[in-house]
């Protein structure tokens, strides 16, 4: 275990828990949306109240997700930083926080 | 050179330093949008009011029907009747976030909410809102007796008393990053998925003309859903508020 597998899996670890992240985001939206849809469909009278409500609820849980998200960011942008003490590792030096993984493909502009 | 592009759109730029009373403050990018949100509003907004023309109906219409909404439809039915007095708050509230979000759509505009201190501040407006809407309401003993929902035996009392206590800061704490998340990730997508033309070009011009034939539809759409987030975020913002202002005045 060198130092550039304690970095991969670092970025490892943050991606798979923003997909995770999305996965639960995802199915507490779908759960208020289709009960919104049957509440619509029972009784056609209610659909502006339903809306709101859904749009509400669907909000909250959205911003559990985002909070989420933003952590998984953050830890991102902190593997590639120098801890003190220590010469920036290669591997991570050119790495930014969004950077997809094909950074040697850049054009050397 | 990747991470330079997104720092340049994503990140706060300096213009100038004002020094006052021995401060130094930094006049940037998002303030200026600020800036001219604030300007937007206060010029506006009085000129559709007190025109009398006709080629403006159409504006004092959608003046009128902006703060009847927010009047009839997040004031009265979380507030409860008798609260009229919050509209101009809320109006202000939910049009300030609507044209700082729509102005980082705009050629040459940022997003003054994708800055996590702007959207601190609003939620630090709404904190500061709840309490003194919930003290004037109900007094200050009072307000801190009912925070605790009713009908709860009195055991609990120790354990959900800090809860809720927490609970307030939390739920400030998530309209700040709900927005603020918001607003960066639809920039985020869109400067990722621009990005991967230049990537790909790497590898050569055509790969980067077959990319560009993929990514701009996929860009296009994503600016689409990005409009949608703008007004509904705005809405959201204002109704949470309203609901959380509602709960500390009416504790029932």
């Amino acid at each position: 275990m060198n130092e550039t597998m304690y970095i991969g899996l670092g970025y490892l670890g943050a991606s798979v828990g923003a997909g995770l992240v999305l996965v639960g985001a995802g199915i507490g939206i779908g759960l208020v949306g289709g009960a919104a849809v049957e509440g619509t469909a029972r009784q056609p009278e209610a659909s502006g109240t339903l809306r709101t409500t859904m749009i509400i609820a669907a909000a909250l849980i959205e911003g559990l997700g985002f909070l989420a998200l933003v952590i998984c960011l953050l830890s991102l942008m902190n593997f590639s930083k120098p801890k003190p003490g220590e010469i920036a590792a290669p591997a991570a030096a050119t790495a930014s926080a969004a950077a997809p993984a094909a950074t040697s493909a850049l054009p050397g502009k | 050179m990747l991470a330079e592009i997104y720092e340049h759109h994503i990140l706060d730029h300096t213009y100038a330093t004002l020094s006052i009373l021995g401060f130094n403050l930094p006049v940037t990018r998002h303030l200026a949008m600020m800036w001219l949100a604030c300007v937007l509003l206060l010029v506006l907004v009085p000129a559709i009011f007190h025109s009398t023309s006709k080629i403006l109906a159409p504006a004092r219409n959608l003046l009128e029907g902006l703060v009847v909404f927010v009047r009839d439809e997040i004031v009265l039915v979380n507030l409860g009747p008798g609260s009229e007095g919050y509209t101009p708050y809320f109006c202000t509230l939910f049009t300030f976030i609507l044209i700082c979000n729509g102005i980082g759509l705009v050629p040459f505009g940022a997003t003054a909410t994708g800055n996590i201190s702007v959207t601190a501040g609003l939620a630090f407006t709404t904190f500061a809102l709840i309490l003194f809407s919930g003290i004037r309401k109900n007094g200050l003993v009072h307000y801190v007796a009912t925070l605790v929902p009713h009908g709860v035996p009195k055991v609990l009392y120790p354990l959900l008393f800090p809860i809720e206590v927490l609970g307030l800061f939390t739920k400030t704490l998530a309209l700040c990053i709900r927005l603020f998340a918001n607003m960066i990730g639809g920039h985020f997508a869109l400067l990722t998925i621009i990005g991967l033309i230049f990537i790909f070009g790497g590898m050569g011009h055509i790969v980067a003309g077959v990319t560009v034939l993929a990514a701009v539809p996929m860009a296009l759409f994503i600016t689409l859903l990005e409009v949608l987030v703008v007004f509904l975020q705005a809405y959201v913002f204002t109704v949470l508020t309203a609901i959380f202002t509602g709960m500390a005045m009416n504790p029932h």
